[in-house]
């Protein structure tokens, strides 16, 4: 499949074709903007119970400080793990990718010069851009009205980037992990309870639930040997600074291994699988 | 039609064997969504037995303690589990016929039409939630009755107010949920508003003492009074577990006020689905 792009004349056409097909997404998703705006305010609903819920454990415990997070740290992470979130939660993708196999409609890249992966890739690209865009204006909202919560203001500049950088490194792990799994489709038509399982284990390890640190030895050691982490958790972290700054670098690197692997995983699948795919039909 | 009755149970009954008969037609789909269903509710144990090693209980002196909150999580699955047999599935595809005009077909069928939009399909898998929750019940039960210091004393009228108010809170979740759905016959599409369904109940997975400082007791009175999704799961664990071993009669008005909410929110509901039914336009060609 990797090669069918590489067949063409010269590099410039194909950065014009990726570029207007993150173009035309990019109108695509626009077309809902109000229904965006609205549904991005309401995701912070949830988080209101959860501060309810740490202030009343914090009250009930007698302690300031729960492993590293006092009360309005914890709020902090729950606030940051929403826009780790928002990096890597790649709603559809997997069942996407499941549908599309299943309906044949995967045909499609087989005779067209587009790549499937990279296909996906620029479209959920286009996705959240156009979703930064439209909840820029919800998220600062709401960041500026809680910035008490985040007791130590902003972390030095190379901790800043360090965010960033794992903000996006999260964006291309969960994209890749998730692929890998709609591609399973090519194996098990059904992929459903698949992904449910996926979602669970995300929820609960990546950090989305409650801060990673509150977990008992034996399970954090555990859960860090998995990539979850990297898809809520340690982004938030190392804003935070959890995790010490010398530490951070480290965790990156293990982080873009990670990401490679995935790379590499989706590449070999989605080869694999069209080997043993046979379209049938119009 | 007039002077024909149809048997509501007959019906009823019928609708359940078709979804049983259904689901047992993807025997291994069915095992694997009972399956994810369990591990969603361990998970949720997990979290829970780990907030308990930094605190022995949620809020200061509420007296909701790991044994006696376990009771409220278990009352939290046994209703939601009730809601997601019966009427999730339904109240989804509601929004689904009126989108597509084929809710024409339940108008023309000789039986109440929110009858027949509320019950046509039952999840029986998500009644492992139902089996989790009440082992959670029995298991948080048996160690609070048995427990050294001052052990719970079960009361017969608590064991049979227990599943009444049960009952209460999946009629109130009903009625915000087929409210929430009726919406859409104004609204065309709701993905939205099934989002803030979720985010509304989610109010009531806690216990409501947690609401009552600062400026929560707006939040407590709003989801007490105005949406009663509070008193949902609050008021039958509260009964059960006896945190504090005592009801105070504050308790017992809201209990007794519990039941006018049950009775307001179905009307109320029902009241809101008659509109939308008049105010449906058919989308078929």
């Amino acid at each position: 499949m990797a090669t069918v792009t590489s067949g063409q004349p010269y590099h410039g056409s194909r950065v014009k074709t990726w570029w207007t097909i993150l173009k035309i997404s990019l109108e695509e998703r626009f077309v809902y903007r109000g229904d965006f705006a609205l549904g991005t305010l309401m995701r912070f609903l949830p988080i209101i119970t959860q501060v309810f819920l740490w202030y009343a454990i914090f009250a009930a415990s007698g302690k300031s400080q729960i492993e590293a997070y006092t009360k309005k740290g914890v709020v902090a992470y729950f606030m940051l793990t929403m826009i780790s979130r928002a990096f890597s939660s790649m709603p559809g993708l997997c069942s996407g990718i499941a549908l599309q196999v299943r309906d044949g409609e995967i045909k499609k890249y087989l005779i067209q010069p587009i790549d499937l992966i990279g296909f996906l890739l620029i479209t959920r690209v286009a996705h959240k851009l156009c979703y930064y865009v439209i909840a820029l204006i919800p998220f600062a909202f709401v960041f500026f009205l809680c910035r008490g919560f985040f007791e130590n203001g902003w972390p030095q500049a190379s901790i800043l980037c360090a965010y960033f950088l794992s903000l996006v490194m999260g964006f291309l792990l969960g994209f890749f992990i998730e692929a890998s799994l709609g591609l399973v489709s090519f194996w098990f038509l059904e992929v459903t309870s698949l992904v449910f399982v996926y979602n669970l284990l995300n929820f609960f390890l990546s950090g989305h639930m409650f801060p990673l640190d509150l977990l008992p030895d034996w399970a954090s050691e555990f859960v860090n040997l998995l990539p979850f982490q990297y898809l809520a958790y340690y982004p938030a972290a190392i804003f935070l600074g959890t995790i010490p700054p010398e530490q951070v670098w480290l965790g990156l690197a293990v982080e873009a291994c990670w990401l490679i692997a995935f790379i590499i995983i989706a590449r070999v699948m989605l080869n694999r699988g069209i080997r043993r795919y046979s379209g049938f039909g119009g | 039609m007039a002077g024909y009755r149809p048997s509501y149970l007959n019906v009823f009954l019928t609708f359940a064997r078709n979804s049983l008969v259904r689901d047992m037609s993807f025997r291994t789909n069915f095992i694997l969504q009972c399956i994810s269903t369990i591990s969603w509710t361990v998970m949720n144990i997990g979290f829970y037995l780990i907030v308990f090693q930094y605190t022995d209980s949620i809020g200061k002196g509420t007296g909701w303690g790991r044994d006696e909150f376990f009771v409220f999580l278990a009352t939290t699955w046994i209703i939601n589990s009730l809601v997601q047999t019966f009427f999730m599935p339904n109240a989804q595809q509601f929004s689904e016929l009126i989108r597509s005009g084929n809710l024409d077909f339940a108008l023309l069928k000789p039986i109440d039409t929110q009858f027949v939009i509320s019950f046509p399909r039952v999840d029986w898998a998500a009644l492992s939630n139902l089996f989790m929750g009440i082992t959670l019940l029995f298991y948080s039960l048996y160690q609070l009755t048995t427990r050294i210091d001052s052990p719970l004393v079960l009361d017969w009228r608590a064991i049979l107010m227990y599943p009444f108010y049960i009952a209460c809170g999946t009629v109130i979740m009903y009625s915000v949920m087929i409210t929430l759905a009726s919406t859409s016959v104004w609204l065309g599409r709701n993905q939205t508003l099934y989002n803030f369904w979720f985010y509304i109940t989610n109010f009531s997975r806690y216990p409501m003492e947690i609401y009552k400082v600062g400026w929560g007791i707006a939040l407590w009175a709003f989801f007490t009074f105005l949406i009663p999704v509070l008193l949902v799961v609050n008021i039958p664990a509260r009964i059960m577990a006896r945190p504090l071993n005592t009801m105070t009669s504050q308790m017992w008005q809201l209990a007794c006020f519990a039941i006018l909410a049950t009775l307001l929110c179905f009307l109320f509901s029902r009241r809101v689905f008659v509109r939308a039914l008049k105010s449906y336009r058919s989308a078929s060609s």
